[in-house]
């Protein structure tokens, strides 16, 4: 059994069916990939997974809890963090403070009154801090004004604040939208890097092919709202039923 | 020291300094010159000076911090005054145990405002705010009345008997602190100076001193820090696994206590409560002095709420008499001519004046007094690179009402 368990999962916006009957089993440290044309319901389905949507029917479960129901908070104290399609970071804090918060959160719980406490002396909470900022790369911007990095950095800000935590599960939502190819091989190296020190899974929500077969060991297509075909990259590639509904147009 | 950084220190040892030094620093021209109206050291405006600026202090904990911006505070002001006068006509004439049930039933009445208003942020939430305090004033003012002495409001009567004091049959009591009262003042003459060292206005401003100390110890806490989370993207940190509600809720009752501060020291220094401190006029004014101060800045809150009390008080009190009196050296058409310019912003104009310097800092200067203090220093600083930072911190606080 995976550590995420998606089953018969639907939900419907009005008239629009998003999601129907999606099946999914992600297995422990593997990086799962799901692609699929446009309004397939990539980004609703990672949206039932971290609480920002509750499914109109069937279960999500993380190692064995069910996921409905719970707050955003809630789903990401259980090791699960999610990295969005536009970087959202804290952007009037610092560099630094934006990767010491997720810290606390991770220590502190989702809430701790530790309002006579100075950050100064937080020194365990510091020196992690800045590690994960050195293992991204960002530890000479520690002091920046977080809103003034450029959009790779934001990314890799959010990346650093997410990994922070130790996540058992990332979700990513298409992390090279928008990056330049240098910008995108360097994430790409960077999720490798990631994949291969930690004990971590992941699931990638991509448009670049380049990413997917960069990365992917498994490989969902979702089309209107299902699952067409759950493969490794070798076979999705040749795969007819693919070609049909989505690579026949795209570069492969 | 006191667990601050240096930076912090000098700040909080600079802010006691003025505070402590107050009566001498704002009775700059002796007693009888033309320029005595500009003195601002009588206990009166001094209190109001210290009191309002705790309440500004614990305003910007939310606003400054959170971004939530409350129209509903001078309503913890008002029930802090209720609490604490209520103590003093039942319990004691000592003003501490006044003041500290000012504070815990402000918190209480913000614990049940802030609940129901965080459910909403931005403009809503600024609303139920405002009508809960318009609520509560209203309530007050009506059908409170056995409890709040409505229109006409409470005061220490003849026919109160407190419990621990023992007052002669037909005394009316004054607030103490264990024997000293708090309307006792020393004076002190040289020359032609008066300085009055009022005891009221000491509790009052050791009361914000510790606010202002408690204040710096939020802004730089992992607590202070969520809370600027909060303000600056909430989706990230309910992503994060932080539950930004009880962030909220915790830094509005804060700042709800800090009102409650504020208005049991009112009524420490003024045994009287009214409706109309709850009025939503009273909310809007410590708005204005947050963000006339700096929103989001230590020291900004209490040089706002310094400011707008000094041209309350002083800018009020000039009338067209001493303005002919200013001009009467020119020939009498011009001298006449500057009394009509002058004339709209004096006297009951003061709001205008304050009005157009609102204006003028907000468009000029976002950041308040503490940023227009923040550039004079960068140019003294390009003047001279060996100046150190203490100074720089210094020219920071410059501002004429304190």
């Amino acid at each position: 059994m995976g550590i995420l368990e998606i089953k018969n999962v639907g939900k419907r916006f009005g008239g629009l069916q998003a999601l129907s009957d999606v099946n999914l089993s992600v297995a422990e440290n593997t990086v799962h990939a799901i692609i699929g044309p446009n309004g397939a319901g990539k980004s609703t389905l990672l949206n039932c997974l971290v609480g920002k949507l509750i499914p109109d029917t069937g279960s999500v479960t993380f190692q064995g809890q069910s996921l409905l129901g719970r707050k955003p908070h809630e789903i990401n104290q259980l090791g699960v963090s999610r990295v969005f399609q536009t970087p959202e970071i804290f952007a009037d804090l610092t560099v630094l403070e934006n990767v010491m918060i997720p810290c606390f959160a991770h220590r502190d719980g989702a809430f701790q009154m530790n309002a006579l406490r100075g950050v100064r002396s937080e020194t365990d909470i510091r020196q992690k801090a800045e590690q994960i900022l050195e293992d991204v790369s960002m530890l000479e911007k520690e002091n920046m004004q977080a809103s003034s990095l450029s959009r790779g950095d934001k990314r890799r800000l959010e990346m650093a604040m997410c990994l922070v935590q130790d996540p058992k599960l990332l979700l990513l939502d298409e992390p090279t939208a928008g990056m330049a190819r240098a910008d995108t091989n360097n994430t790409i190296d960077l999720l490798k890097e990631i994949k291969d020190k930690r004990d971590i899974t992941m699931a990638i929500i991509e448009h670049d092919m380049h990413v997917v077969f960069s990365l992917a060991e498994r490989i969902t297509v979702l089309a209107q709202g299902t699952p067409l075909v759950e493969e490794t990259p070798e076979n999705i590639k040749g795969h007819p039923k693919v070609r049909e509904a989505y690579l026949g147009e795209a570069q492969v | 020291m006191f667990g601050l950084s240096t930076k912090d220190t000098t700040l909080l040892l600079f802010v006691a300094a003025l505070t402590l030094l107050a009566p001498f620093l704002l009775n700059p021209f002796p007693e009888n010159s033309a320029m005595a109206q500009f003195n601002a050291g009588y206990p009166d405006l001094m209190q109001r000076f210290v009191i309002f600026g705790t309440f500004a202090i614990g305003f910007n904990i939310l606003f400054g911090l959170t971004g939530y911006l409350s129209f509903g505070h001078a309503a913890f002001l008002g029930v802090g005054s209720y609490g604490a006068i209520w103590m003093m006509k039942l319990l004691t004439l000592n003003v501490i145990p006044a003041i500290i049930m000012g504070v815990i039933f402000a918190g209480l009445f913000a614990l049940l405002v802030g609940y129901i208003s965080l459910r909403r942020s931005g403009i809503y939430f600024s609303i139920l705010t405002l009508a809960f305090a318009q609520m509560s004033y209203a309530l007050a003012y009506s059908v409170l009345t056995p409890i709040t002495g409505g229109e006409t409001g409470l005061q220490l009567k003849a026919t109160d008997t407190p419990l621990l004091s023992n007052l002669a049959p037909g005394e009316i009591g004054r607030a103490n602190l264990f024997g000293v009262d708090m309307r006792s003042s020393y004076e002190l003459v040289i020359g032609d100076w008066l300085f009055t060292f009022n005891a009221g206005y000491y509790i009052a401003a050791v009361c914000m001193l510790i606010g202002f100390y408690i204040s710096i110890r939020i802004f730089r806490s992992p607590f202070g820090m969520m809370l600027r989370a909060v303000k600056s993207n909430q989706q990230r940190m309910n992503y994060t696994g932080l539950n930004s509600k009880p962030y909220t809720l915790a830094a509005f009752v804060i700042s709800g206590m800090y009102a409650g501060l504020a208005g049991g020291l009112m009524v420490a220094m003024d045994t009287q409560v009214g409706p109309e401190r709850m009025f939503w006029t009273a909310s809007g004014e410590v708005v204005l002095m947050a963000i006339l101060g700096g929103v989001g800045t230590l020291i900004g809150p209490v040089l706002g709420a310094g400011m707008i009390k000094y041209m309350e008080n002083i800018l009020s009190k000039i009338n067209d008499a001493i303005l002919h009196q200013w001009f009467a050296f020119m020939p009498d058409g011009i001298e006449n001519l500057l009394v009509a310019i002058f004339h709209p912003f004096i006297g009951k104009g003061w709001h205008l004046t304050l009005g157009m310097l609102f204006m003028l800092i907000v468009i000029f200067l976002p950041g308040g007094l503490v940023e227009g203090g923040q550039r004079i220093g960068r140019i003294f600083r390009r003047r001279d690179r060996k100046a150190d930072s203490v100074e720089s911190d210094a020219a920071k606080q410059r501002k004429p009402a304190e």
